[in-house]
């Protein structure tokens, strides 16, 4: 690695399984990503490509069964956190590292005040007092920009719009003065002009408390505004990895390049027609042996369908991606495949 | 477009009003109404696609039921093909009804989970036409191919498809009747993007093929300049701004569309670096309580004295284009008439 960080998260090997009715669904196929101190990590892939379970699965957030961690390690100061002990996971999940979830209405409990869901773990996990968890519960809402912070902490979630509610919930996961936030589609269910509000006070705040961030999307544009690096992921696996502009410049891989292409654009030269990827992604019933993008790659070859490719360094720092193209020796000999 | 003004719209909207009453206490006494569409106009000529735009509640959707008069509308007008739409009775509405349909957003609710695709597509058949059961088969073939639908799957129910496979389904039992007018509400919201780009190409053939007049409903700003060649911005129930697709996305007028716009980011990050997005301050106000004159005053940047007194009115700047911003009205002209300068972005 060319990066002199530590990294302050460092994920190997991470596999996690479904057991369903229907057979296993193997979510998430050995997930190798690391985070280093401040950076915003940007983390791509269509819906059921694997994002969210990747997250939940590092912080032993799923329930099991149905879901089962097969493999993997998650280094976190110092500590596997898939192997600590229950309490030791409780100290580290929502005061070391803060999330956000997908659905703000789901997240917020509707039958507690604002002001109780931000006190509960200003309490809980820095031992504050009811008066001092009172006045930081005041200042978090004032940071997240919410006017009249002190009395809208007896507001229920309900009294909130959409952008207000998803700011609270930034605020409690910044509670604590998180090391890692981890943000799980945090615009997605917003409008533009509210995911803008909440786009600049992620930037502002980033600023101002230096924390690393873990932001999934699946709007390029959000991403190419506020990471540093971006994780493209697919059929539950890294395809492709790097910094944010190599990424948008020179994508590696075809699914990258493909879904780069599909996107229209408000701005500049408007494409006649819309560039598709044909097909759909699978859904994993068994552990990748091949490339899983093959079935709509418009550069398959007899190798794609003999082994799955690795994620390999290309000439730019920190720019990788997991396809056979890369591996230019060999591109032509299906036989050299199981390196 | 100059000949465009001696065609006759297919669709003429005049002064559409769809207030929801809202009712209160032991008596349920009715004590305001919101107001989801307030007067709203428009056209669409044959062939067209306008988009609508616009955020979460805005009204979009209202105004594509309205039209179509899914809801009973408060009052204007609705004129589809020659015909009134908007306070026809139930006989003679039930006769228009194959010439204007809606595909929805969510194919997956708006699909009978037990019914097969067969029945699915053929069940408007069944209601409006007399086929023999072999015409009736070679139509819901004929439907399915046009949508790209593999015939072998007419047995199957919807759960065994993919999102956008269950979009290509609403999509055809929409086309079954040959309609020339179609309501298309959000109808990739909820696909993967790499799916919208294969349902949007999909509508963008047929409505060659077929002669449809589309509207579109998006909060997608990038799809809907993709798709539509006119666009009408929505903001609490009305209209702000109407353009061209070229003229809006080139220079929007209204500061709400301007707004709008500006906030949309772009996937590419050198772009992105110097973009400088007009942020808007606080909340949408309720539909119930609309802000006093000008809707948009209450968040406006540019918001002066008389916008919250009076409410605009809508200005024709020729070309189909039309904004209702106090800026741009008659009396202000002078020291607001948009420049090159003043729209910088
Ligand atoms: N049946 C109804 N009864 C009462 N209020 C309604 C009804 N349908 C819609 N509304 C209200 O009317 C307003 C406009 O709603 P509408 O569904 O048209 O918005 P929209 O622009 O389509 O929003 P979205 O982008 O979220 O789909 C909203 O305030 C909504 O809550
Ligand atoms: N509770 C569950 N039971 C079974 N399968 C699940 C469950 N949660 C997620 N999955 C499956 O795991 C895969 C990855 O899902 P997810 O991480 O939610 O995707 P993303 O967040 O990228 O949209 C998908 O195939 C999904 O269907
Ligand atoms: S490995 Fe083969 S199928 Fe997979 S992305 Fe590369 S070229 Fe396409
Ligand atoms: S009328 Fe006034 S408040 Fe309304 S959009 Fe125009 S400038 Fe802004
Ligand atoms: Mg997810
Ligand atoms: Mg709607």
């Amino acid at each position: 690695m060319p990066d002199t960080a530590m990294p302050i998260l460092d994920v190997k090997g991470l596999k996690t399984v479904f057991r369903t009715r229907g057979g296993e669904v193997h979510a998430v196929n050995s997930v190798d990503f690391d985070l280093r101190p401040g950076e915003l990590l940007g983390v791509v892939g269509e819906s059921g490509s694997g994002k969210s379970v990747t997250m939940m699965s590092l912080l032993r957030l799923l329930p099991s069964p149905p879901a089962e961690m097969r493999d993997g390690t998650v280094m976190f100061d110092g500590q596997d956190l898939l192997k600590i002990s229950p309490e030791e996971l409780r100290k580290v999940r929502g005061s070391k590292i803060g999330f956000i979830f997908q659905d703000p209405m789901t997240s917020l409990n509707p039958v507690y005040t604002i002001g109780f869901q931000l006190a509960e773990p200003l309490r809980a996990h820095m031992g504050l007092s009811k008066a001092q968890a009172r006045s930081r519960s005041i200042e978090l809402l004032q940071l997240v920009g919410i006017p009249d912070a002190e009395r809208r902490l007896k507001d229920y979630p309900h009294q909130f719009s959409g952008g207000m509610r998803q700011r609270v919930m930034i605020a409690i996961a910044l509670a604590c003065d998180p090391q890692v936030l981890i943000a799980d589609e945090p615009t997605t269910a917003l409008d533009v002009t509210i995911q803008a509000q909440i786009i600049e006070l992620v930037k502002e705040l980033r600023h101002k408390l230096g924390m690393a961030i873990i932001w999934i999307t699946h709007d390029l544009g959000v991403i190419a505004g506020i990471a540093d690096r971006v994780m493209v992921m697919y059929a539950g696996q890294v395809v492709e990895e790097g910094p944010v502009g190599e990424i948008f410049r020179d994508p590696q891989h075809p699914y990258t390049q493909a879904l780069l292409k599909t996107v229209p654009a408000v701005r500049g030269p408007r494409a006649e027609r819309l560039q598709v990827i044909e097909g759909q992604p699978p859904i994993m019933y068994e552990a990748p042996v091949a490339c899983s993008f093959r079935n709509r790659c418009q550069f398959a070859f007899d190798r794609c369908s003999q082994a799955n490719p690795a994620l390999t360094g290309i000439s730019a720092p920190g720019h990788r991606a997991a396809c056979f193209l890369l591996d230019k020796a060999s591109t032509p000999e299906p036989e050299a495949a199981n390196g | 477009m100059a000949e465009a003004e001696s065609v006759n719209p297919l669709v003429k909207v005049r002064d559409l009003k769809m207030y929801f009453p809202i009712h209160s206490g032991l008596f349920r006494t009715h004590v305001g109404d919101i107001k989801a569409v307030d007067g709203i106009s428009f056209d669409i000529m044959p062939g067209e696609t306008l988009g609508l735009v616009g955020e979460s509640g805005c009204g979009k959707s209202t105004v594509g039921r309205s039209i179509l008069r899914l809801y009973d509308v408060t009052s204007g007008t609705v004129e589809i093909n020659g015909s009134e739409i908007a306070h026809v009775d139930r006989d003679s509405l039930r006769s228009k009804r194959p010439m204007m349909q809606m595909i929805f957003q969510d194919p997956q609710a708006s699909l009978n989970p037990r019914m097969t695709v067969a029945s699915i597509i053929g069940e408007p058949l069944d209601e409006h036409m007399k086929l023999s059961s072999d015409e009736r088969l070679a139509r819901i073939y004929e439907l399915m191919d046009w949508v790209g639908l593999n015939r072998a799957f007419a047995k199957r129910y919807p759960h065994e498809f993919s999102g956008g496979q269950r979009q290509r389904i609403g999509i055809a039992r929409a086309l079954a009747l040959n309609p020339k007018f179609i309501v298309c509400d959000e109808p990739i919201a909820a696909l993967d993007v790499s799916i919208q780009a294969q349902v949007v190409n999909l509508l963008e053939e047929l409505q060659d093929r077929l002669d449809l007049t589309y509207l579109f409903i998006s909060h997608d700003l990038s799809m809907v300049r993709h798709i539509a060649d006119r666009v009408a911005v929505m903001y609490l129930g009305r209209i702000v701004e109407v353009a061209s697709r070229e003229a809006l996305f080139a220079e929007p007028l209204h500061p709400y569309t301007q707004a709008l716009l500006s906030a949309v980011p772009e996937p590419d990050p050198e772009l992105e670096r110097h973009r400088k997005p007009i942020v808007l301050q606080g909340d949408v106000p309720s539909p119930a309580n609309p802000p006093k004159g000008c809707n948009f005053s209450t968040r406006c940047p540019k918001v002066m004295d008389i916008c919250r007194q009076i409410e605009p009115e809508v200005r024709d700047f020729g070309g189909g284009r039309q904004v209702a911003c106090h800026l741009y009205s008659e009396n202000m002209t002078t020291t607001a008439e948009p420049t090159a300068g003043q729209t910088k972005n």
